[in-house]
């Protein structure tokens, strides 16, 4: 009895020791969009090659102030940062997975599939379409009974990824939007009411009565709220599937600094309000913490995309991940 | 000779304790004077940007780095004199009740649930007024107060979140510190002093409107600032149901903002330096106020003791 429990004791130890010398610590602070999959792959991760990885759901922007600060091995960030600002950090920055956005509302008696032009989108946050009743709804919902009640606009009131991809997507499909009040992570809109985190707007959406709003793709689906079926740039009429929202990544530009944007993009069943979220590594990282944090892109790359789609994320496509694994060697040492 | 020495070992660790202590309560003030000290250097940016017109300008915009902090200011204010106005009557009226009118094993039993009122986490008050509040609010109170819609108070489309939402919950949440500390100050007025009054023929409700309240004007002064403290500060809370629009607008059915719901819901997001430097200014003026607050509390519970010097806390 005693020598079984000696034998097993020491094998214990013996396994420590060998994951030991494998092991690795990377820590990692940023964005909260992308967590729920980051702590799903970082768990696999870590269970199959015995790199751990700490990672700080803080926000994107207390992320970039981290990587910039060099507090962490690498950082993410929902919005990407410019090629000036990734050169006077020196960092090397690319998408990881992507996301997209649904137009929700509230309205009794009316279901999924209100069909909307993304400029209606615009005049609605604009504050210039008022009512659920006006013709540039109606038009184009001859079937639908729309009652003669304001239209509750709702927005996020936290600084989010989210927002920046939808106030791309207005800047992209409205000139005045651009002018009047542009795209960032937070904005001053011009009407509505703010609700805090994804929750918090699906929660007013869902509480209040003619409300209307844009929330992440995932919440819509997991709390089934109503949502709206767009036009998308080649005319045709979409749903915020992760098909349509793939399909539209793949028409993606790619720009040598990888500040990817991919709203209105064109493509035969493209959804127009998608984006990625990115990660920062500065390229003088420490020779040994470089080669795990490409070995763990990489494994993200190869075994993540099961995981991603289960989670209703948008994973890239493949001739962009092969792109950004050959910069990341070149770029990071 | 024994004695002295003996005396001299006792005084040694009291000077330690009397050092330690001294220490202890040195470190508050250190504190406090290093929080202001990088409030003041991490606003420095938005306070030359912008200086005093921080202050009185409305826009917030962090696209176009232009700031300003009146809405959140006001925001902030009026959600708690709302909640105040909501609070103190009720929490007056069960203090009376608990201290003067309820038998004893109603009080404790009442006493007992106010202050379980008091631990339930902020969020859970936000969670309540978002999901339970206001669509009551918004089909049942809010319409028929919209058809007062001729004062300035009930213009607006009922949404259910806004000013009106934020200062009922604000007012739930200070009704257990000021209805508590209020009763706890009403038993301190001594048993003679009603006993004398009803000696003199006073009825019940002359008792406490002439004897009960007016002793205990300055405990439930200080009650008043602490559970205005809690409503200036709340966050959580606030930030889920007050719709989080900066606008300056009288009306309790619009949306507002207040200073710290502006920190929750932007500090985590913020990229742009001026950004962050705008929010730790809002944080400083937040601060600012507190001070004025307790301060003038304090000025006016300090006159009150010199003409009535009635019951303390």
């Amino acid at each position: 009895m005693k020598k079984i429990l000696m034998i097993a004791v020491s094998a214990m130890l013996f396994a420590a020791s060998v994951s030991a010398a494998s092991a690795m610590t990377l820590n990692a602070a940023g964005a909260t969009f992308p967590y729920p999959l980051y702590s799903k792959w970082f768990y696999s991760y870590a269970k199959q090659t015995g790199t751990k990885i700490n990672y700080a759901a803080i926000g994107s922007g207390a992320g970039i102030q981290q990587i910039e600060s060099r507090t962490v091995d690498f950082g993410c960030s929902d919005a990407p940062l410019k090629a000036a600002d990734q050169k006077k950090n020196n960092l090397f920055m690319f998408p990881t997975v992507g996301g997209a956005v649904a137009i929700a509302y509230n309205l009794p008696g009316i279901r999924t599939g209100l069909m909307l032009l993304p400029s209606t989108i615009a005049d609605i946050y604009l504050g210039k379409v008022k009512k659920w009743n006006d013709p540039e709804i109606t038009r184009l919902n001859p079937r639908m009974n729309f009652p003669n009640m304001p239209i509750i606009v709702v927005h996020r009131s936290d600084g989010s990824g989210t927002t920046n991809i939808f106030t791309w997507f207005l800047s992209d499909i409205s000139p005045e939007w651009r002018q009047r009040v542009g795209s960032g992570t937070s904005v001053n809109w011009p009407v509505g009411l703010g609700g805090k985190g994804n929750q918090g707007v699906a929660g007013t959406i869902q509480k209040t009565r003619g409300a209307f709003g844009y929330v992440e793709l995932a919440y819509v689906l997991q709390s089934g709220m109503t949502y709206a079926a767009l036009k998308n740039k080649s005319g045709n009429w979409v749903y915020p599937t992760l098909a349509n929202a793939r399909e539209a990544a793949g028409h993606a530009k790619i720009p040598s600094d990888f500040y990817i944007k991919f709203t209105n993009s064109p493509g035969k069943n493209s959804y127009p309000i998608a984006g990625f979220t990115f990660m920062l590594i500065p390229k003088n990282l420490a020779p040994a913490k470089a080669a795990a944090v490409k070995n763990y892109v990489k494994w993200a790359y190869t075994n993540g995309d099961r995981d991603a789609l289960s989670l209703d994320y948008v994973p890239l496509p493949a001739k962009l991940k092969s792109r950004i694994l050959n910069e990341l060697n070149r770029q990071v040492r | 000779m024994a004695e002295r020495l003996s005396r001299k070992k006792i005084l040694s660790p009291e000077k330690i304790f009397m050092g330690m202590t001294g220490v202890f309560s040195l470190s508050v003030l250190l504190i406090s004077a290093l929080v202001v000290y990088e409030l003041f250097s991490a606003s420095e940016p938005t306070f030359q940007k912008f200086g005093l017109k921080f202050l009185v300008s409305k826009e917030w915009d962090p696209v176009q780095k232009v700031y300003g902090a009146l809405p959140f200011i006001w925001g902030t204010f009026y959600t708690s004199f709302i909640a105040l106005l909501i609070a103190l009557p009720v929490s007056l009226g069960i203090a009376i009740f608990l201290s003067e009118l309820a038998p004893a094993w109603l009080r404790s039993s009442v006493g007992f649930l106010i202050e379980l009122l008091a631990a339930i986490p902020s969020l859970i008050f936000g969670l309540w007024g978002l999901f339970v509040l206001s669509p009551i609010l918004q089909q049942y109170i809010e319409p028929p107060l919209s058809n007062l819609s001729w004062l300035p108070f009930f213009k607006g489309y009922p949404l259910g979140l806004g000013f009106l939402n934020a200062g009922l919950l604000l007012a739930v949440m200070i009704i257990p510190t000021i209805s508590s500390i209020s009763r706890d100050v009403m038993y301190t007025v001594p048993a003679n002093q009603r006993e004398g009054g009803l000696a003199l023929g006073m009825t019940r409700w002359e008792v406490v409107s002439k004897v009960v309240v007016p002793n205990s004007r300055s405990g439930i002064l200080g009650a008043v600032v602490l559970g205005l403290g809690r409503a200036l500060g709340e966050t959580m809370a606030v930030t889920m149901v007050i719709g989080n629009t900066p606008q300056f607008s009288l009306s309790l059915l619009d949306p507002g903002y207040t200073i710290s719901s502006a920190i929750a819901n932007q500090f985590t997001e913020a990229f742009d330096k001026l950004q962050i430097s705008a929010l730790i200014e809002l944080g400083l003026i937040l601060f600012v106020i507190s001070v004025i607050i307790n301060a003038f509390a304090k000025l006016l519970m300090l006159r009150m003791n010199r003409f009535s010097g009635g019951a303390r806390i």
